[in-house]
């Protein structure tokens, strides 16, 4: 029955002089996220709102579902828009309305009229009133509520007559692409995709390195990779994903450096290569998943290990998370069953019974140039060889 | 190179079986149970399978029934008869080492109010037919046995078991899954005491989606999918005639030249196993061709265990250069639990994860057999190299 979406939006309607900007990039959004969705659909801005408008047929919780997937969103209501035809048939449309949306109208209620067309000939007070006493012939279990209403009726009239009430929450943030693009470490565990999302509900574009070691990590391992980040693309827009053969750089570290420090020095060289991919690609950082503590290679000195090699900023939004919270946003956004599919990534196949956990930097530099031979080299040949798959396009 | 070894997963379907299908599904489409002539032709192809299948297990058309594959038989063989055999007992006999379709649906019936024995094996992967015999009631209403191990390919004495089973209790009924066997070792229904017999198609190089159940004469089986009333009622839905035919065409193919291909067959395990037996640190699984009792162990699945290396990797590597094997059996690889029927043989730990199996067809080469074992010998010591420490 529902024709029409009003969006709300929270957060960016404190932009300043900017907000154009951020309401266009949140209208390329939904435009973006509706493309694959049944029926057609007009966008339109308008004094400060967004709504969309189904042109004839569309599937109305397919429409919601991807709607609440749009960064930017805080609310989603659903409502249903007539021509102006008279009050008395305003009165029986939203009969109508209340009938069909509420089974149960044992409810209290309020009208709340907008008149943005101010040529209309009664005052906003008048229309709620008329049409709170049309409800209430017709349904004389409503009683009316104007302080604390379980249904708040909205009657806006414009050049239409749009009526609303029902309000289903977004997923708040930014819409992507106003806040700049970040090169994300996606491992295929539950983490990084978390990470992820997380950065790219802040308006962040996302792409993504992941590093496999064939033959240790499989053909499966990567396709699970590709499809965490499809499903972070449903939000995040189409997802650049930059995959480096990482073997080669993976057994000479084995061969070279203490077993302990392994993760560490491996580690290290995945942020440089991410560090590199992500400058040649315009972002303007680094995203992980790394939580403090959760593993050997996550605690302070270990992280401050890693971050050494960058310049860039490394955003980690999961730092402060337990690992019970990020599965359950890992299982509100969908990434969780995907991710926790049993195959092993480059990051444990190697791993020491007792990697270090307090990593001394000199120590580790001191490493590191065990590998001065080559490594330049396979890093040189790592990047060469990537492959470039295009994710949600 | 291209050097497919993981035959005991599935097969190529071979081009006659393919055109066949075809020829079936986009020219004489019809539905068997019509009562015009599309319907007619169409259900010659399905008298034209069973006739052929019935033929090479030596059994009555009658007998043959159609699934969807070697799980559906193997679900219907068990289920249908514990069912429809409930008042004279609820025991049921089966081994540790049967396919999961085979073990699960067990333990479905355990569930709804079934006793099951699961026989131990030996070392060698077999089982014991004392033990059988032990545990044999008169209460036992079935008991089923895998006539080739899929992990090891391990060979059930199947015709000593249903000598066995008839002479202690003549009602009790005996299922053979003989998804693994079927093609590779002539089996004779009626000679082995066997009542109840699963195969599938996409074992043998047919098409995927097809099976059969041999169900002997007079043997009574309730139904496990209700619908239309085909295949006697025992098996509604609509037939699956492509799939017959292609089954059906890809055994007699298969029996077409058995002897030579088996001689072959023989060959290729007996090099391959010389060629590991060069390697240090690995262990074959299971009884060896050349040792006692080798009869006991099918000709195309040699199961191997390489120390020092993970299967998982070793199958990569080995996929890296065009080989394509199987770490434990592709039915368990995506579960990370160990094998049921390494553990049941008394494998040791390190086994259970460094074992991977290498299954040939009646198409595999000397060739491949070669390259593959200089591919092992080049990529192991290299892996080796490269683990946890």
């Amino acid at each position: 029955m529902f024709t029409a979406f009003l969006i709300k939006y929270a957060e960016i309607g404190v932009k300043g002089k900017n907000r154009y900007l951020f309401e266009e990039a949140l209208v390329h959004q939904i435009k973006f996220s509706l493309k694959k969705c049944e029926g057609e659909f007009e966008i339109r801005r308008t004094q400060g709102r967004i709504y969309v408008e189904a042109l004839g047929e569309f599937d109305y919780d397919e429409t919601v579902e991807r709607l609440q997937h749009v960064f930017g969103i805080s609310s989603i209501c659903p409502m249903i828009y007539v021509e102006d035809e008279g009050f008395e048939k305003l009165c029986d449309t939203i009969v109508r309305y209340v009938g069909d949306v509420y089974p149960d109208r044992n409810k209290t209620f309020k009208v709340n009229t907008r008149r943005a067309r101010k040529n209309y000939p009664m005052e906003s007070m008048e229309v709620s009133a008329g049409l709170g006493e049309a409800l209430l012939d017709v349904y004389p279990e409503m009683s009316v509520d104007v302080r604390n209403p379980e249904i708040l009726l909205n009657v806006e009239i414009r050049e239409k007559i749009y009526i609303y009430s029902v309000v289903i929450p977004g997923p708040g943030g930014m819409p992507v692409g106003t806040g700049g693009k970040a090169m994300l470490l996606l491992s295929g565990g539950i983490d990084s995709p978390v990470a992820g999302y997380m950065i790219a509900k802040r308006g962040v574009k996302i792409d993504a390195v992941y590093f496999h070691a064939p033959p240790y990590t499989s053909e499966r391992a990567k396709q699970k990779v590709v499809d965490l980040a499809g499903i972070v693309s449903g939000y995040a827009g189409p997802v650049y994903l930059h995959i480096i053969n990482f073997t080669d750089i993976q057994l000479y570290i084995h061969e070279k450096c203490p077993h302990e420090e392994l993760t560490i020095i491996m580690r290290r060289y995945m942020m440089r290569i991410a560090e590199r991919i992500a400058g040649e690609t315009g972002c303007l950082g680094l995203i992980t998943g790394e939580s403090i503590g959760q593993v050997a290679s996550q605690t302070l000195n270990s992280l401050a290990a890693t971050n050494e090699v960058c310049g860039m900023p490394v955003y980690r939004p999961l730092i402060g998370f337990d690992k019970q919270e990020i599965v359950e946003v890992a299982n509100r956004i969908g990434t969780f069953e995907t991710s926790i599919q049993p195959y092993e990534d480059c990051c444990t196949i190697f791993v020491a019974k007792h990697p270090v956990t307090k990593p001394n930097l000199n120590v580790i530099r001191r490493h590191e140039h065990n590998l001065d031979e080559k490594i330049e080299e396979l890093v040189k040949t790592a990047l060469e060889t990537e492959e470039l798959i295009i994710v949600g396009g | 190179m291209e050097v497919y070894l993981d035959n005991s997963a599935t097969t190529r379907v071979l081009p006659e079986v393919a055109e066949l299908m075809t020829k079936v599904m986009c020219e004489d489409y019809g539905n068997p149970s019509s009562l015009h002539m599309k319907g007619v032709q169409a259900e010659q192809y399905l008298r034209y399978a069973r006739e052929t299948l019935a033929g090479l297990l030596k059994v009555g058309e009658k007998e043959i029934f159609f699934t969807s594959g070697g799980t559906e038989s193997d679900n219907l063989a068990l289920i249908g008869c514990a069912f429809a055999n409930r008042r004279r007992g609820s025991h049921l006999i089966t081994t540790q080492i049967e396919h999961p379709a085979v073990l699960q649906t067990m333990h479905y019936l355990e569930s709804a109010g079934f006793r099951v024995t699961y026989l131990l094996v030996d070392g060698s992967g077999r089982i014991s037919l004392d033990a059988l015999q032990q545990a044999m009631t008169g209460e036992t209403i079935l008991v089923s046995v895998m006539h080739t191990n899929n992990e090891v390919g391990s060979l059930q004495p199947i015709g000593e078991a249903g000598a066995l089973i008839k002479r202690m209790n003549p009602d009790t009924l005996f299922h053979v899954d003989a998804v693994q066997g079927f093609g590779k070792a002539k089996i004779y229904a009626k000679k082995l005491g066997i009542d109840l017999l699963s195969a599938s198609g996409h074992k043998i190089h047919g098409p995927k989606g097809v099976g059969l159940l041999y169900v002997r004469d007079k043997v009574k089986i309730q139904p496990i999918l209700h619908g239309g009333g085909q295949q006697m009622n025992l098996r509604s839905g609509t037939d699956n005639v492509p799939g017959a035919a292609g089954m059906a065409k890809a055994a007699e193919l298969l029996y077409g030249h058995y002897d030579e291909d088996l001689e072959r067959l023989r060959r290729c395990k007996s090099r391959f196993i010389e060629g590991l037996r060069r390697i240090d640190g690995v262990r074959i699984n299971g009884l060896l061709p050349d040792g006692p009792e080798g009869e006991g162990t099918a000709p195309h699945i040699v199961s191997a265990s390489v120390s020092g290396v993970r299967s998982e990797v070793l199958l990569h590597a080995l996929e890296e250069k065009g080989i394509y094997v199987s770490a434990g059996s592709a039915c368990s690889a995506h579960k990370p639990q160990p094998s049921a029927t390494l553990r049941a043989m008394g494998a040791e730990p390190w086994m259970l994860e460094s074992t991977v199996r290498f299954s040939f067809s009646v198409y595999t080469t000397i060739e491949e057999i070669d390259y593959t074992l200089q591919t092992m010998y080049d990529k192991i010591p290299m892996l080796r190299k490269y683990t946890r420490r």
